[in-house]
């Protein structure tokens, strides 16, 4: 057995992300992710690490990145209005090619919105944040627990596939405490490096394994050039060559999508009888996992589809869980974000929408009263 | 390039950070650690770099737009900080590389597209901009004094803290253009003519105009702890209160 933490989500996070060997955090002020980085300043100094607070949410952003070519393992975290401005640092991580976590503890919005309050509405803002195309992970855990656990699987995904990754926490989440066990043993990822001592080293030139390029840090010797325009394998600028841009932008995304059944993840319960399906995310999956424990005890055959990865959405598993469904129930608190993601996604399913548009959670019984007339 | 050359700084100790603009592809020419990053974005790319590996050099090159403009609060927080880099600003007074408008350096009064009847901003002073913000090393240099240029940037290089030179620099092909200039060689004659190498001013003294004077030398030039060291220092007694 692990060491047993009584712990927020913020709190898991944090201790998540210096277990994973994360040596460097910058970060501003915001809630719901403020005590990320109340935690971060109080231990990585005694890890060895550095933490910055920075002007704004884009110098955070860019730091965390120029540590990660400096070769330390990088993270920032923020709300909602932060991502915004993070926004084009997003697409620069991803045309870079540059490991990055970014923990986005939502709040309500759209704008300032209300800071403290829990809202689920940064479901598509995280995937589709940047201009150009890109791929990136986004994960969404549960429980405290869960925080922890992907956490760590983030810093792993972003340095396996060279990408920055998001983590969405819920307001409830990240303020919640809960119990935690601390695995004593975890799985962690290291970038890959090139060769000691290779001559003309081409930070884009792809392993033909895997699409995703060996990673040399600043002050190592092997001229590393990061470059934000389109660049061809030695990192020199071509932007007027449309065949390098063709080629780039396919290898940053398809580096991802050839995984993606690898990386997608999902959970589900009583989904193997299930006449009706209801999905939610994030700590709405908690509540509704009671509200349809509850509707099973009462004869209503339903089952609970909850998606871990968002990005990649787990295609297969939704339609292996839906496919037998008479309706498929998509409960969240925002005005639909989840149900467009599944309709791109996967159209094989018409939905029931259902929109939760109050601060706070609905109960058991409030999601059993949405459902009712409905099956 | 002289000056790391002069210095005998080898060149993996080195990373030089442009943003984007005529200046920013500056990178894309060396054969070293360079990054070519977001518009604006060099000086806080530069910071992550330098606290994670406090033993690199790190060089921001960038134009007015990048730097003073779209990157201004990148700069006056790093100048607070005394972070131990050096930022080269090349002053040509107008986004050149977007066609020629107006940028934050531009003198009052002057012609760009999108001040056609003339500059109605005053510009920024950077020199008296980086000093007040807490920059422990300031020049001012033109295109015409490259030895004097040189040699501030190998103080810059060896020295620790924040230090920046502006490098009042030409655009002959727009702003010289729209400014009835008459091209490269006279617009570097008329800098040479325009400018005075003053000591002992100053900061907020050291005016630059083209139409006037520009006012060249080193106005800052002292001893602060640096933010790197500091952090360090942090960091080495939190490991030693883990221990304890």
């Amino acid at each position: 057995m692990g060491n047993i933490f009584f712990v927020d989500g913020d709190g898991a996070c944090a201790m998540a992300a210096i277990r994973a060997g994360c040596k460097f955090f910058a970060g501003y002020p915001i809630t719901p992710a403020s005590e990320i980085a109340e935690y971060m300043a109080r231990e990585l100094p005694r890890v060895g690490g550095v933490f910055v607070q920075m002007e704004d949410e884009i110098a955070s952003i860019m730091a965390a990145l120029g540590a990660s070519w400096a070769g330390l393992k990088s993270m920032t975290a923020t709300s909602g209005p932060g991502l915004c401005l993070m926004a084009e640092a997003v697409g620069f991580a991803a045309m870079t090619e540059t490991p990055l976590v970014i923990v986005d503890a939502q709040r309500a919005g759209p704008a300032t919105g209300a800071a403290s309050k829990p809202w689920q509405g940064d479901l598509i803002q995280a995937r589709w944040l940047s201009n150009g195309d890109y791929e990136l992970i986004v994960l969404y855990p549960y429980s405290v627990q869960e925080t922890y656990e992907m956490t760590i699987e983030a810093f792993n995904l972003a340095e396996r596939f060279r990408i920055p990754v998001i983590l969405l926490l819920d307001a409830l989440l990240a303020h919640a405490r809960e119990r935690l066990e601390v695995p004593p043993k975890l799985r962690i990822v290291e970038r890959k490096r090139p060769p000691r001592g290779v001559k003309g080293y081409l930070p884009y030139a792809p392993d033909p394994e895997d699409m995703v390029p060996p990673m040399a840090s600043f002050g190592e010797g092997y001229d590393v050039k990061v470059e934000t325009t389109t660049h061809n394998e030695a990192g020199s600028p071509k932007s007027s060559d449309p065949l390098v841009h063709f080629k780039l932008v396919k290898r940053i995304s398809d580096k991802v999508r050839i995984k993606e059944a690898e990386v997608a993840r999902a959970d589900t319960a009583w989904i193997e009888d299930a006449e009706y399906v209801l999905i939610a995310v994030g700590f709405m999956a908690r509540i509704a996992k009671v509200a349809v424990k509850e509707l099973r005890e009462e004869g209503v055959k339903m089952g609970l589809f909850r998606p871990i990865t968002i990005w990649p959405f787990p295609r297969e598993g939704f339609i292996n869980a839906t496919s037998r469904a008479k309706k498929v129930f998509v409960l969240e608190m925002n005005y639909g974000q989840l149900c467009r993601i599944i309709k791109g996604e996967s159209a094989h399913k018409p939905l029931v929408e259902l929109n939760w548009l109050y601060f706070r959670p609905p109960s058991p019984d409030e999601i059993k009263e949405l459902v009712k007339g409905e099956v | 390039m002289r000056a790391l050359k002069e210095l005998k700084i080898k060149r993996e100790e080195v990373v030089v950070v442009s943003g984007i603009g005529c200046t920013g592809r500056i990178t894309t020419y060396l054969r070293m650690d360079a990054a070519h990053v977001l518009h604006g974005r060099a000086i806080p790319f530069a910071l992550g770099v330098k606290l994670a590996n406090p033993k690199l050099k790190v060089i921001v090159i960038g134009g007015d737009g990048d730097i003073l403009g779209i990157g201004g609060n990148h700069l006056i927080h790093a100048a607070r900080r005394n972070i131990d880099m050096l930022v080269i600003v090349v002053n040509n007074g107008v986004y050149a590389m977007t066609g020629g408008q107006v940028a934050p350096t531009t003198p009052k009064g002057c012609r760009t597209t999108t001040s056609p009847y003339g500059n109605v901003e005053r510009p920024f002073n950077v020199v008296s901009l980086a000093s007040s913000a807490g920059a422990t090393y300031v020049a001012r240099w033109t295109t015409a004094h490259p030895l004097q240029l040189k040699e501030s940037i190998k103080e810059g290089l060896t020295r620790r803290g924040f230090s920046l030179i502006e490098v009042f620099s030409q655009c002959p092909t727009i702003y010289g253009r729209l400014n009835n200039l008459n091209g490269a060689p006279a617009m570097l004659r008329l800098l040479a003519e325009k400018s005075v190498i003053k000591k002992g001013i100053r900061p907020e003294e050291a005016v630059a105009d083209w139409g006037d004077t520009i006012v060249c030398g080193v106005f800052v030039n002292k001893v602060e702890e640096e933010f790197s060291e500091r952090i360090r220092r942090v960091t080495d007694e939190g490991r030693d209160n883990n221990r304890g």
